[in-house]
């Protein structure tokens, strides 16, 4: 199923890209079922709590420097802005910014009246107060799962306020329950970026690049390199404004720090203003970013450049890539990531030369928006090596169960909440937080450091697993991990 | 006044599980939509003072994260095969069931679920906690309320002396854990035996001894007033409210006064305590005092942004004992509108008949809008949450953050409760202005 930009709503993952949240096996199974088109979900009957995509929808949204949010829901469908809030603080510290403000999103507080009675008159008067409060360009409303079971009419009611306002005030789907897929929030959000916010373009700028990524921790490293091959990035969609993202239209092509953040607006931007996407492995450890940049310099047409500058570069950290290696060799590790970082992050692990000895990814899309299977998957299962691998939304009995196991030398994450119980297990642990991490030559050498340094003194995990207890049962840990995974389940239900 | 909020301070009704979490080896279980347990704790937890999964939080609460499925076609089916198998995977002493919107909107009937299941032996309570019904102030009453109604036995015995302690929020008010070690340690050392129901020392005995206890102490303007209230109906304890947080030694003094009569305890020891501990908090203050008094920097005014419980503990010590003047207290926890007057009436009650205007509102955006407009003479000093540090940069204000969500400061044990806790406040405070221009 492929975007569809004539719906007021992005279309979930499961539809779209055929993803799953349950699966065990290994990396050739999960890329020849994904490519034979048989791969199913499979449910448990056992879970712990995850997330949702509404999270990632308003997270997202909400670091547009002239943009407002209305979250339209009870109170604690805002309990994300808190973390929102300092990600964004830190965004404007590592921008060197003085005055740094905080995030701009209102929640309706929907109480039981609301539920009874109907939202659309609070959610009008939050759309207001946003307006009044802070003079956005425009305003984004993000659902919930009270704001979906009600059925208000979210997009008459802002059909009203936008005319009253004067700004485009968006709608956002993203209602908690309507995805098991929390990426399928980000879609959301450039559903309504590209619906709604970016404009047909008034030129074309050919040195122009927009850079999908999060909060861009690398952005001279990234101009610096651009600046070889003659070209601009854009860096959004943090810390964008509204007219810059008019504007997104007119670049000479996207390309994305993370295939399953990037792939949605990146195919939108291409299907709907002819704006190419460049679909590559990530630029995370060597191979990743060659084949990231030959990718991106294929696109516009710098071959030469590109074949130069990697040339020079792989000359300069020979010495020192060969003594991470050396370091490295054969230590086991399991990762534990989002699906494309996962993926690229096992690759770039396995060329350090050590063992990757199981990857989880906390979902797994079988296509992506380009029609093709997800790069980095088919990469790693065209290696002689088959790496075991599972899907889990962040299922931490599997995790814990299966760490436990294996006991790895070192556990490699991303995504809050999930390193510190391999810590928990006296494991040397990495948690992944910027996106920017092992990016390029020079990356990949820091990460390899970083591992080096994890590995030399675990004092505080292997004193705090000999202190603690986990929160599982004796029972639990003679069972194998994947114990609760129905094999074969339904598909996934839906209605609407 | 729209109803809408913004920075928010506190979440909704099933933010009640970290009241579950709180008490050691109990697990929630937690049936809603697949976001709500990770948003939840952003706010209670790794935004607030940097409070973690802990052991059984986080990821690894057991949840059935309801899908269309489950909202379309009800969830209970989904939820019993949830709760069968946390019985055999997770290692608990007692298991809360709670419900967010997905549940109570379409209806599904948990507690025929959970009744199968005690009526098996397991050791399980539930309470429906949708997001609608109010603040997770609201949704720890409603799970004091399950536990007290569905778990509770009558005791044989009395046991005099034995206090059950119903203060601080667990988790939402960000130095809960501190703050229960040091009520803890007042009353033990005027010879009361604290019954820890929550924090590092608590127990699932401690929550089955809590009929045993010869009284319940609520040490809050009026969160924890309807568990005392409902234990009173259930078993006849009697209950003593005592409004403020003690902070500092005018408050702190007063509150082993009141307590130690209510309890029946000789004046003399309790005399005894004060003396020593009045007698310890003036020594530093009189080594600190050439700084505070000399220096002049120490601010003259104050607001506090905040939890009752907070606003009002702090803003008795600053006033009644380091001599500030209050301007705007601002009382962000959604106070039920019944209980507002007499929280009100404690802002009225400082020394030298000093008196504080009180805000009630849990939309930061307009105690932010508020702020901007105080008439201010001199650099105040605004204790809130870290939301307040972006109008304290721009108002030339000290801020020190002392309420939900504390995202500059990383809490542990600390506490400014007591004698001690004042003494630290103090510190902090004061460090704040060396440390602005140092």
């Amino acid at each position: 199923m492929p975007i569809n930009l004539n719906r007021s709503q992005a279309i979930i993952r499961e539809k779209r890209l055929k993803s799953i949240v349950g699966y065990q096996g290994t990396i050739k199974d999960l890329a020849d079922k994904s490519r034979s088109g048989c791969l199913k979900n499979a449910g448990r009957g056992f879970s712990q709590a995850t997330n949702c995509n509404s999270g990632c929808a308003q997270g997202y949204l909400s670091s547009i420097v002239d943009a407002a949010i209305v979250n339209h829901g009870p109170v604690g469908c805002a309990g994300d802005v808190a973390g929102s809030n300092s990600v964004y603080q830190w965004g404007q510290h590592i921008r060197g910014q003085e005055h740094k403000r905080n995030v701009r999103i209102v929640n309706t507080n929907m109480s039981e009246n609301a539920v009874v009675f109907g939202g659309e008159k609070i959610l009008q008067d939050a759309v207001r107060t946003a307006y009044e409060r802070f003079h956005p360009k425009a305003i984004f409303v993000t659902t919930s799962c009270a704001s979906g079971i009600i059925g208000d009419d979210v997009e008459r009611a802002l059909k009203d306020t936008e005319a009253e306002l004067g700004i485009p005030v968006v709608p956002v789907f993203c209602d908690g329950f309507r995805s098991q897929i929390w990426a399928s929030g980000f879609d959301a959000a450039f559903h309504a970026l590209l619906t709604r916010i970016v404009q047909t373009p008034q030129e074309k700028r050919p040195e122009l690049v927009n850079v999908i990524n999060f909060y861009a921790s690398g952005r001279d490293a990234v101009a610096e390199i651009f600046g070889h091959l003659g070209l601009v990035p854009q860096f959004g969609i943090p810390f964008s404004s509204i007219s810059q993202l008019e504007h997104w239209s007119e670049a000479a092509a996207t390309i994305s720090i993370c295939g399953t953040l990037g792939g949605y607006m990146g195919n939108g931007l291409e299907q709907k203003f002819g704006v190419p996407y460049v679909t590559a492995l990530q630029p995370h450890g060597i191979a990743g970013f060659d084949d990231w940049l030959r990718k991106l310099g294929e696109t516009v047409g710098k071959q030469q450049e590109v074949e130069a500058y990697l040339a020079a570069q792989k000359e300069l950290v020979a010495g020192e890539l060969a003594e991470i290696k050396r370091k490295l060799q054969g230590k086991r590790v399991v990762v534990g990531m989002g699906p494309s970082f996962a993926h690229n992050y096992i690759r770039l692990l396995e060329d350090f030369g050590m063992d990757v000895v199981w990857g989880f990814s906390w979902h797994y899309d079988a296509k992506h928006d380009h029609g093709g299977c997800p790069s980095c998957t088919l990469d790693l299962a065209e290696k002689e090596k088959d790496i075991p691998v599972s899907v889990s939304d962040q299922q931490n009995h599997e995790i814990i169960n299966l760490l436990r196991k294996v006991q790895p030398d070192l556990y490699v994450g991303r995504h809050p909440g999930q390193s510190v119980w391999a810590t928990k297990l006296g494991i040397p642990t990495i948690m992944i937080s910027d996106e920017y991490s092992a990016f390029g030559y020079q990356g990949t050498l820091d990460f390899g450091e970083r591992i080096i340094d994890a590995l030399t003194n675990n004092s505080l995990a292997k004193n705090l697993s000999q202190r603690i207890k986990l929160p599982y049962t004796d029972w639990w840990f003679e069972q194998e991990p994947f114990t609760f995974l129905e094999s074969e389940s339904d598909e996934y239900v839906t209605v609407r | 006044m729209s109803q809408c909020v913004e920075q928010i301070r506190h979440v909704c009704a099933l933010g009640a599980f970290e009241s579950v979490l709180a008490i050691k080896r109990a697990v929630p279980i937690v049936h809603s939509g697949p976001g709500c347990v990770s948003k939840l704790m952003t706010t209670l937890g790794t935004q607030n003072g940097h409070q973690g999964s802990g052991y059984v939080g986080g990821h690894a609460i057991p949840c059935t994260n309801a899908s269309e499925n489950e909202v379309v076609f009800g969830g209970t089916d989904q939820l019993r095969k949830v709760i069968a198998n946390t019985f055999n995977v997770m290692d608990g002493d007692l298991f809360v069931v709670l419900t967010g919107c997905t549940s109570d909107i379409i209806g599904d009937d948990i507690g025929e679920v959970a009744r199968k299941f005690k009526k098996s032996g397991k050791p399980i309570v539930y309470v429906e906690t949708g997001g609608f019904k109010g603040s997770n102030l609201i949704g720890h009453e409603l799970v004091l309320d399950a536990i007290i109604e569905q778990y509770l036995e009558p005791q044989p015995q009395i046991e005099p002396g034995l206090v059950n302690l119903w203060s601080v929020v667990p988790y939402q008010n960000t130095f809960w854990t501190g703050d229960i070690e040091q009520l803890s340690k007042l009353l033990a050392a005027i010879g009361l035996k604290p019954n820890t129901i929550f924090g590092p020392d608590s127990s699932i005995e401690a929550v089955r001894d809590i009929p045993k206890a010869q009284f319940n102490l609520v040490v809050s303007p009026w969160a924890g007033l309807r568990a005392a209230e409902h234990l009173q109906e259930r078993f006849c304890t009697p209950f003593l409210h005592y409004p403020v947080l003690p902070i500092g030694p005018t408050e702190t003094s007063t509150f082993l006064r009141t307590v130690g009569d209510f309890a029946g305890i000789d004046r003399s020891i309790v005399e005894k305590v004060i003396q020593r501990e009045e007698n310890r908090y003036y020594y530093y203050l009189e080594r600190a005092a050439d700084s505070l008094l000399e220096t002049r920097l120490l601010p003259r005014r104050f607001s506090t942004v905040g939890d009752s419980l907070y606003t009002l503990g702090i803003s008795r010590f600053l006033t009644n004992d380091l001599g500030l003047i209050p301007e705007k207290q601002f009382i962000t926890e959604d106070t039920p509108p019944k209980h507002q007057a007499n929280v009100a009436a404690e802002f009225t009650k400082y020394t030298n008949e000093i008196v504080a205007e009180t805000v009630f509102s849990n939309d930061g955006g307009y105690v932010e809008e508020e702020l901007r407009k105080l008439k201010l003479r001199s650099r105040p000093l605004i204790l809130g949450s870290s939301w307040e540090r972006a109008v304290a940069r721009d108002l030339n204000a000290y801020q020190l953050s002392i309420s939900a969500p504390i995202a500059n400061q990383l809490v542990l044990s600390k506490s400014y409760v007591g004698y001690d806790g004042a003494l630290h406040l103090t510190e902090d405070i004061y460090s704040v202005v060396l440390n602005d221009f140092m």
